[in-house]
């Protein structure tokens, strides 16, 4: 199974005391954040136009009427941000039966027994949850943004089918802010990943722990191109 | 004799006698994107303006008056072979003369039906209803709807909101408009410019207990010149309307150019600003809640000096200790 998953190119064991393992390229991690951002201020100006006791939060782009100018804007450079890590992660993130034995044993995990889990390739069933769900509800955001899209867009849909989107669009929204705090949450819980997306490397004992079969896979392949070991 | 707290007509010249001067801030009965918003100082006497399409002779000075009187500049546009003009509501002009020509099947006549189309001011207004806005939209005691244009962010969520399709976002300074009743004459004592020039009087002004009562009127008569199913459209399903029509035929509103038959707010609309968005938000702080919680009370989920050795026993090619 895990041989015919390419590894991610950059993905290496960099031999040293300690030893360490890179997790996300330069340019991943560039990227992420990019998407990051975007998604912090769509949610801020978002926000701002739906929830009334949020609307001085227009005040941060400079007043509603900017705020209503630039979240779609912003919107699309979060679907070419999120596109771009997309094409990078989808193959790592396919569902596999290992996934379903990992939900089955969640319980376990949030109660710090980690040890009780299968092994984990790259992604875990949770990080596979959240790169899906992001994913379609990004598109259900841009396919329903566009309609209420009243600058230029207005005009080229009937009204019914607006009034549908603007509610499609707060459903989807909603939802990615709950699979938002899911990620964010994971991520200072499960304590050194938010190293992996700053400086791009985990220590090996993190790899062990979290993501034991992609470190076998990595360690498997340096030995394949005979690199030295530690 | 009290003072009027608003006009009682359009026709009259400016009123010579004192007048209270309102629409000010104590008079605001409902603010778009407010939840508390103090109660008004004062009720003022609903008013509305009654338009009679059976004596409209679709002359357009009511829309020259609007232009006027708002000094809003329309496109000109070209003839397309009907005399509807300009082709629909714009930002630029508030009201329009709908033009349809209709086969009556049970007389066998063309009848001409001209009507006079613009914002209703809806006692439950979808358009304030929608706007995110805090004071983009409010609602007078006395049934005004007004768009406050300094407070308008252009996002056009009036116009989803609007069960007769009236808002219209300019392309020039990305805010939304439409009717106001004049409310800008009506707070100091005179009626709208368009009723004000209509010379056959089918736009008239004034409470809107008066307006009913001259439809009344009006409906007996059209029904004695066999316009039996002649009635006043003043929507139920938006709480009334404080611009109200006399139509020869009320049974069938849709053969006006498509005045609603049963006009509400759309229920999608009602779902998106109610009971969705109070479960999506609640949600949403209840996952915040319980991931602070999680964070609080259960232990981090950390690297242990363990597994740091048997990651290093691996990579020297040792077996690591087992676990299971």
């Amino acid at each position: 199974m895990s041989d015919a998953e390419p590894v991610e190119s950059g993905d290496e064991i960099l031999p040293g005391n300690p030893p360490r393992v890179v997790r996300y390229r330069g340019a991943t991690r560039l990227n992420h954040w990019i998407t990051a951002a975007a998604m912090v201020l769509l949610i801020l100006s978002g926000v701002a136009m739906f929830w009334s006791p949020a609307f001085f939060l227009t005040a941060l782009f400079g007043g509603g009427q900017t705020a209503r100018f630039l979240h779609p804007w912003i919107g699309l450079i979060l679907v070419a941000s999120f596109a771009l890590l997309a094409r990078q992660f989808w193959r790592g993130n396919l569902w596999n039966r290992t996934d379903l034995d990992w939900m089955v044993h969640i319980g376990d995990l949030m109660q710090g027994r980690e040890e009780k889990m299968p092994e984990v390739d790259k992604f875990n069933a949770g990080q596979k949850f959240v790169f899906w769900s992001m994913a379609l509800l990004i598109l259900a955001m841009l396919a329903t943004g566009v309609v209420i899209w009243e600058q230029y867009f207005g005009g080229m849909t009937s009204i019914p089918i607006q009034r549908e989107a603007l509610l499609v669009h707060w459903l989807c929204a909603s939802l990615i802010i709950l699979v938002l705090i899911v990620h964010v949450y994971a991520a200072i819980w499960v304590r050194g990943s938010f190293d992996a997306m700053i400086r791009g490397w985990v220590s090996a004992g993190w790899a062990w722990r979290h993501h034991r079969l992609w470190f076998r896979r990595l360690a498997a392949r340096s030995a394949d191109r005979g690199d030295a070991r530690v | 004799m009290a003072l009027p707290d608003s006009p009682r007509t359009a026709v009259s010249n400016p009123p010579t006698q004192g007048f209270i001067e309102n629409l000010g801030p104590g008079d605001v009965i409902k603010r778009s994107a407010t939840d508390r918003l103090p109660p008004p100082q004062r009720q003022l006497t609903p008013v509305a303006k009654l338009i009679d399409v059976s004596k409209c002779i679709g002359c357009k000075a009511c829309q020259s008056a609007c232009i006027e009187w708002n000094d809003t500049h329309p496109e000109m546009e070209d003839n397309v072979g009907v005399y509807m003009n300009p082709h629909d509501l714009t930002p630029d002009m508030f009201t329009l003369m709908r033009f349809a020509e209709w086969d009556n099947p049970d007389t066998g006549n063309l009848e001409w039906l001209i009507r006079k189309d613009g914002c209703m001011h809806c006692s439950e207004p979808g358009c304030l209803e929608a706007c995110p806005s805090p004071g983009a939209i409010v609602q007078y005691s006395n049934g005004i709807v007004d768009f406050n244009h300094d407070n308008c962010i252009g996002c056009g969520y009036c116009i989803k909101g609007c069960p007769f399709d009236i808002p219209r976002v300019s392309k020039t300074d990305h805010k939304a408009y439409k009717c106001t009743l004049c409310s800008d004459r009506v707070a100091v004592g005179q009626g709208p410019a368009c009723a004000k020039a209509c010379p056959t009087q089918a736009i008239t002004f004034g409470t809107k207990e008066d307006m009913k009562t001259l439809a009344a009127e009006r409906i007996v008569d059209l029904k004695s010149r066999g316009f039996e199913n002649a009635g006043l459209y003043d929507p139920e399903g938006v709480g009334g309307t404080h611009v109200m029509y006399v139509l020869h035929h009320a049974d069938k509103p849709h053969i006006y150019s498509g005045l609603a038959d049963k006009p509400r707010v759309s229920p999608v609309v009602h779902a998106w600003k109610g009971v969705t968005k109070t479960a999506g938000l609640t949600a949403m702080g209840l996952a915040a809640v319980a991931a602070l919680a999680h964070g609080l009370f259960a232990r981090a989920n950390k690297v242990t000096a363990e597994d740091d050795t048997h990651a290093r026993d691996f990579l020297d090619g040792k077996e690591p200790g087992e676990r299971p």
